[in-house]
């Protein structure tokens, strides 16, 4: 895995998925951009910041252990003898090609070829419960599969109904996608589960394309040795997400910021409230980060476009990009 | 000791492969299957070290044929999951051939180019998850004729090299004293080969001259330039394989030509210092790698990145992701769905047999019975794929005899046009015809802005080659429909010609030419609307509509929105 710490550049892109792994309430972070810019790195790179996090041994859907969803039904475990131990957040990959039995879980073949058993083989929503689900190439997604993703990520929980099996699971994930829009658009349901959307493009300076190479270069030559040498900056990042987490729910919210975060929504005519709420969301995420006990509007004004670049109306005929048309609208909100 | 390389590019090509096929992607060798192609593959093949795999990948291949999935005789007769591994994963260690690569689906090129990426292969599948390192390099054998006809442009930014099989002449006399040994020594060496940082920052200042946005390009430099170090025996990059790794790596990726005198970025100190202790690249000019790419561009495309022509290919790849139908009988079919009412659809008996067979130990115990207990959650149906998408082609009349303000009102006609066609996802062209010829101003493309940019920047006045324009239509309505599209045609004029095909000016001559025109594109059975903007509308344009085959309307005063809604109606009907 290439380090996070080691991406050269592409502030947004990195303060988004920072802002994902603090607060998984914000709704997950899509990254549309150039091809070649290292939009997948980034997102494989983003378990190594994630903290470990206790769950049931033994269960499929990694409860937690004081969880209200967690039933013996998912493990075969009686409550009283559940223990739980220090997991790794999964980041789940969903690759290309992808069948709908492995998304949803299905049938175990293998139990029902041996034994005559029907059972049940979770799959990976199962997999990515209390983690993340990553979906490269977003917008190539076939649309049976983005129906089924769509309806879990808004309920949170799995219900498969097929093959004479009827299960249902928790299912809470953050979804990251990442995509190139030349290769077509994204479906609007679907823009609209992220919480964040980066504009991600290539560094501009030749000097940041020079640091690119030979990052990927030394990381080619010698996987471990590159990832000895970054493990510290990444252990950074990694302790001021815990902290971020730590202090997340003690960050005032005054009434004046609240104010200027309806201004914004408003002057940007995005539709319905979520993007005034995933943009608060989000400011206080990265108030959290910055290690500030209330969201300042300066908070909420460096968030903006990741909040609400993708919920703008869409206008055929302006050439203006979203991130030009929010800074445009910050610009005016804030000159008052 | 340093080895002369070959200099033949497709000797090149092929030497670079075998030596580091999994950091370089592969080659898109276009042109028509010839003797030269195959004598390529197979000199090619001939330096690949003993025992690599190289598969061929047939153009309709199967998602589950490149990951893998569950082989299902094998499955019931073990009474357990077997895997049949995927071509992707057969061809670790080697190179697999993509027959016809211009037709290769999207989603297949995507899988393809997504482990080229990663070198790893993910495969979710038929209840089965399997990881596996895949370190391969792909021959796209692209058979596409017109400019339109391109491997997926997601695949093409994943693949290094392109050849063309016009120029593979000449290049086997180079290789004759290289075999798959030499090919050995040099991946030993590869990863011990220096290269100075002055190299790269070179690269990187040649790629951003071009306009290259991906910074994938880079890096198939620096692999590429290394690898050379390392076939020649180097110990370091040179001057001259940097000059030759950016020559083979750029030109395909360029989209504009380097402006004259562009200042040199200020060098990095850092760089200068470590610059110093190294040798061999550190005297290379800042222009040599920008003048090698520049002799290696072909004149054409020259012209036209100088030119500033809009890329017209960049939206418009393969309609990628484009809207289609889900149709339950026609198109393509895409995949197998599971049903419980198969009305109207095509069963899928082999998928509906996959999905009851693991039942079977199951039910035969609930039911005493023996034969094949199907149940109708079993049934499967094939889905199909149908394509709607529309190309509307606007074609134009710009000529003198269109009054200025006449001009205008059209102008803001198609600009409403282009709302609804947003709306619905079509593509739009623009035509224009004025003074002696016509000009595809805009390529079919659903950037809609784009559209708008060239509208307004269209100027009126001139002659009326009114054929020349029809003609114009025809052809680009030929190449939509043979990408799978439907095109639509909008034609907007008055209906008098004074230009003729031969560019000679008289109305006679010129109205003859078009009606031929006019009759040819009859002949294709396109949809096809002409808006007459003549202000009192005369029997010309009409009869003009009439040889087309075309709806006609008449806008006597009307202003931009009814044109609108009249051509909405018309072309739906």
């Amino acid at each position: 895995m290439f380090p996070f710490s080691a991406i050269v550049g592409q502030d947004d892109m990195k303060l988004g998925l920072m802002i994902a792994a603090v607060d998984q309430s914000v709704g997950g972070v899509l990254l549309f951009g150039d091809r070649g810019t290292g939009k997948s790195t980034a997102i494989r790179a983003l378990a190594s910041l994630l903290p470990k996090m206790r769950a049931v041994t033994v269960c499929p859907y990694a409860c937690d252990l004081n969880s209200d969803h967690c039933e013996a039904s998912h493990c075969g475990v009686d409550r009283s003898k559940r223990r739980d131990k220090l997991m790794p957040v999964p980041v789940v990959d969903l690759p290309l090609g992808v069948t709908e039995d492995r998304v949803v879980g299905a049938l175990d073949i293998e139990r029902a070829l041996v034994h005559g058993e029907k059972a049940f083989e979770p799959g990976l929503l199962a997999r990515a419960n209390r983690g993340f689900l990553y979906i490269d190439e977003v917008n190539l997604l076939e649309d049976h599969i983005v129906d089924l993703l769509l309806d879990v990520a808004a309920s949170g929980e799995n219900l498969v109904e097929r093959e004479g099996l009827s299960v249902r699971h928790p299912a809470k994930f953050v979804l990251v996608g990442s995509g190139n829009p030349e290769e077509g658009e994204l479906r609007p349901q679907l823009l609209d589960r992220f919480g964040l959307a980066v504009d991600v493009s290539t560094p501009s300076t030749v000097a940041e394309r020079v640091e690119v190479m030979k990052r990927r270069d030394a990381y080619e030559a010698d996987h471990a040795a590159f990832q000895r040498k970054w493990s510290r900056q990444d252990g950074k990042l990694r302790r001021q997400v815990v902290k971020a987490r730590e202090l997340l729910g003690s960050i005032k919210v005054n009434d004046s910021v609240l104010e200027k975060a309806a201004e914004i929504c408003i002057a940007l005519e995005t539709d319905g409230s979520r993007g005034e709420l995933t943009l608060l969301r989000a400011a206080r995420a990265y108030a959290a980060l910055q290690g500030a006990d209330e969201v300042s509007v300066l908070h909420l004004k460096d968030v903006a476009h990741l909040a609400l670049g993708h919920r703008l109306r869409r206008n055929p005929l302006d050439e203006s990009s979203a991130g030009v048309r929010v800074e445009r609208v910050l610009a005016e909100v804030f000159a008052e | 000791m340093s080895r002369a390389l070959p200099t033949h590019d497709a000797a090149l090509v092929a030497l670079l492969l075998a030596a580091h096929p999994h950091g370089l992607g592969g080659v898109s060798l276009r042109g028509m299957p010839s003797p030269e192609r195959d004598d390529w593959l197979a000199a090619f093949r001939g330096l690949l070290p003993h025992g690599s795999p190289c598969l061929k990948v047939p153009v309709n291949v199967s998602e589950d044929r490149l990951l893998g999935g569950l082989d299902f005789a094998a499955t019931v007769s073990a009474k357990k999951p077997v895997f049949a591994t995927g071509i992707l994963e057969a061809a670790d260690g080697g190179v697999i051939i993509l027959t016809m690569a211009e037709r290769i689906p999207d989603a297949a090129a995507s899988i393809i180019g997504e482990a080229l990426d990663r070198r790893t292969l993910l495969v979710e599948r038929d209840g089965v998850t399997r990881e596996c390192r895949v370190h391969y390099s792909v021959v796209a054998l692209d058979e596409g004729i017109d400019d339109d006809e391109r491997i997926a442009a997601g695949l093409a930014e994943r693949i290094a090299f392109r050849l063309n099989v016009r120029d593979l002449q000449g290049f086997q006399a180079e290789l004759d004293d290289w075999d798959d040994e030499d090919v050995l020594d040099a991946r030993q060496r590869w990863s011990s080969v220096q290269v100075p940082d002055a190299v790269l920052q070179h690269f990187s200042q040649a790629a951003a001259a071009f306009g290259i946005t991906s910074l994938r390009g880079d890096l198939f430099m620096l692999n590429t330039a290394r690898t050379l170090a390392a076939l020649a025996g180097d110990s370091a990059v040179t001057e001259a394989h940097a000059a030759t790794a950016a020559r083979l790596v750029l030109p395909q990726r360029a989209t504009r030509v380097p402006a004259e005198a562009e200042p040199p970025p200020p060098p990095d100190t850092e760089t200068q210092e470590e610059e110093k202790s190294r040798s061999s690249a550190k005297d290379i000019p800042d222009d040599i790698l920008v003048d090698a790419v520049l002799a290696a561009l072909p004149p054409d495309l020259l012209d036209q990145l100088a030119g500033s022509m809009p890329r017209s290919r960049q939206g418009s790849t393969g309609g990628r992701g484009g809207p289609a139908t889900r149709s339950r009988m026609r198109g393509r079919p895409v995949g197998v769905e599971a049903t419980r009412q198969v009305g109207g659809a095509r069963l899928n008996i082999l998928a509906t047999l996959k999905a009851a067979a693991p039942w079977q130990s199951i039910r035969r115990r609930d039911e005493r019975v023996s034969a094949l207990e199907l149940r109708p959650s079993d049934l499967h149906i094939t889905r199909y794929q149908d394509r709607v998408e529309t190309t509307t082609i606007f074609v134009v009349d710009a000529s003198g005899s269109q009054a200025a303000q006449r001009l205008a009102e059209v102008k803001g006609a198609i600009e409403l046009l282009l709302n609804d066609c947003y709306v619905r996802r079509d593509q739009v062209a623009l035509i224009a015809f004025r003074k002696d010829t016509a000009e595809v101003l805009l390529e079919p493309t659903r950037a809609l802005a784009r559209v708008k940019r060239s509208l307004s920047a269209l100027p009126g006045g001139g002659g009326t080659p009114l054929a020349s324009g029809l003609d114009a239509a025809r052809q680009l309505a030929d190449s939509v429909s043979r990408q799978g599209r439907t095109a639509a045609i909008v034609l907007m004029t008055d209906g008098r010609a004074n230009v003729a095909r031969d560019t000679s000016p008289g109305a006679e001559k010129a109205e003859h030419d078009a009606m031929n025109a006019a009759k040819l594109l009859r002949a294709t059975g396109l949809r096809s609307l002409l808006v007459d903007t003549s202000r009192r509308p005369k029997p010309r344009a009409r009869k003009l509509a009439d040889a087309m085959g075309a709806g006609y309307v008449a806008l006597p005063n009307a202003d931009a929105s009814r044109i609108s809604g009249t051509v909405q109606r018309r072309l739906a009907s």
